[in-house]
């Protein structure tokens, strides 16, 4: 993972909660003010992406460790389904906190030493289009 | 059988998909022992792999068992064919001297594993939807009985975890959801008589039979203890032991549920994984008190005593699932860390323990070790390798 000043994380986060996209809030903004930040932060929306390898990686991990309990094809065991039509309504930065820190009284754990944030923001991503896709 | 009760497993047997003739015809087989072989599944890809355990090879491939992510299979008495439990409520019974599926039926939404009976006539399988356990004629796979896992005063079902063989025709439960355990006396398969016993814990999430087939032993998640269960002396109810084993201390993540299955014993003593510490427990069977806990390299999986019960073997959640661990009985410590790769997901020793294979799901490879000099003697090929089953569990009790 390459590394990000720790403001800069927080400012996208707090950009993108109440609509769901960092991209069309800061649109909103002052245009210069904004090729600012994204010259300074290096298009921190999109730079949220894991490296190729590692969403390879992630990509196997929901499958094959998340599928323990979900089901590899994420139709549900234990643990609840994760189909796209499960998670559609549901806030995707909620649910990667949902996998960050767990669900306590359950049998979901906290993976937050094994992924960073951004790693679980993406595996909620990826969930919500469909593995298939 | 009440006329209203024939008319609902007519029903229900109607809802049954058969899954058409989608398979090869069984093969004429060579005449042959089974004794040394068995199943290992392949899960992603919905196949198993048939094989033998003399010169550690594949002897076939059989494909078309649909969604087998944690699917388990027990074996018929006569050790030829495998029942196979698929996670999409698939149950297939395997030839594995024709090589093929004989029967496949789709009995569920979403399974999660099975028990034959001791008379080889039943085979039944606990369900997660709908919760409850359905049972087979394993002869034809015809459906015999329905026991929808209803609990609580708003009629929810439940999970159903934990489902076992016990002595008598019975099959022991679990509720996950419930909190209960259920005793089910199929002596006469079309009525089932079903004794609950409530309150044994929070979230029992597996369960084992002894080997004697005299203790159920259900491990709760949602609580530090297990709920036993005398089937010599089911008047007695369900005892807690081991209450409170990890009262205090601060658990850590448990990032794959622990297996329980009757082979952590070793003489008197069980040897169980910890929830949420790195960490087996020795149990003194004669008393259900703690006598020793042993260190371990991760959150324990699956803890399986060598059929002489001299080593425990121990396999891991991620992320410390590329190591397997050699407990030795007597000293009550690790005394081997082997690495055979990636995902190590399951473990089976031959019918004396002399070998123990090993599936390693992410270098597609099942590895075979000498449990006295701990070499690698063998390998077989296999996708994703899980769940591997001899067919010495069919004169085995609970398994």
């Amino acid at each position: 993972m390459r590394s990000r000043r720790p403001h800069a994380v927080g400012w996208v986060e707090r950009q993108r909660k109440p609509n769901g996209s960092a991209v069309r809030r800061v649109l909103g903004l002052d245009p210069t003010y904004v090729a600012a930040v994204f010259a300074f932060l290096a298009l921190p929306a999109f730079a949220a992406d894991p490296a190729p390898t590692r969403q390879a990686e992630l990509d196997y991990m929901l499958r094959q460790d998340c599928g323990s309990c979900h089901g590899m094809t994420m139709k549900g065991g234990l643990g609840a389904p994760l189909l796209p039509e499960f998670l559609q309504a549901k806030a995707p930065d909620a649910l990667a906190e949902v996998v960050l820190d767990g669900i306590p009284g359950t049998p979901m754990p906290p993976w937050r030493g094994l992924l960073t944030a951004d790693e679980a923001r993406w595996m909620i991503d990826r969930l919500r289009r469909g593995l298939d896709q | 059988m009440t006329l209203r009760r024939s008319l609902a497993l007519m029903g229900l047997t109607a809802t049954l998909l058969s899954t058409g003739p989608a398979f090869a015809a069984c093969g004429s087989a060579e005449p042959r022992g089974t004794n040394d072989l068995g199943i290992v599944i392949e899960r992603a890809v919905g196949r198993v792999k048939v094989v033998e355990n003399t010169a550690n090879t594949t002897l076939a491939t059989v494909e078309g068992l649909g969604d087998l992510s944690h699917a388990s299979a027990v074996v018929s008495r006569d050790g030829r064919y495998a029942f196979v439990f698929g996670r999409d409520g698939g149950l297939s019974k395997v030839d594995l001297l024709g090589r093929c599926i004989e029967k496949r039926v789709m009995q569920a939404g979403n399974s999660i594993g099975g028990a034959i009976s001791e008379d080889g006539r039943l085979v039944a399988v606990a369900n997660y939807e709908p919760g409850g356990v359905r049972v087979f004629d394993a002869a034809t796979l015809d459906l015999v009985a329905d026991i929808p896992a209803v609990y609580g005063p708003d009629g929810a079902r439940s999970k159903v975890v934990g489902l076992e063989d016990a002595p008598g025709n019975r099959f022991a439960f679990s509720l996950y959801d419930g909190g209960e355990i259920w005793l089910a006396d199929l002596s006469d398969p079309k009525n089932p008589r079903v004794r609950k016993y409530p309150n044994i814990g929070k979230q029992p999430y597996d369960a084992l039979v002894s080997p004697d087939g005299r203790f159920y032993i259900a491990g709760l998640f949602g609580e530090d203890g297990l709920a036993v269960l005398d089937l010599w002396d089911p008047d007695a109810g369900v005892k807690r032991v081991m209450d409170g084993y990890g009262r205090g201390e601060q658990p850590l993540p448990v990032f794959k549920m622990p297996h329980l299955e009757g082979w952590g014993f070793a003489g008197n003593l069980v040897f169980l994984p910890a929830i949420g510490r790195h960490e087996v427990l020795v149990v003194d069977s004669t008393t259900w008190t703690e006598t020793a806990r042993i260190p371990v390299a991760g959150q324990p999986v699956f803890v399986v005593a060598r059929p002489d019960g001299r080593q425990v073997w121990v396999n891991f959640a991620v992320p410390d699932y590329d190591k397997l661990q050699v407990i030795d009985v007597p000293a009550r410590k690790v005394v081997s860390t082997l690495t055979p790769g990636k995902g190590v997901l399951h473990l089976e020793f031959t019918p004396r323990g002399e070998r123990v294979w090993v599936s390693v799901r992410d270098t597609d490879r099942v590895k075979v070790y000498s449990t006295g000099t701990l070499a690698e003697v063998g390998e077989i090929a296999a996708d994703k390798p899980s769940g591997i089953f001899f067919t010495a569990r069919a004169g085995r009790i609970g398994f």
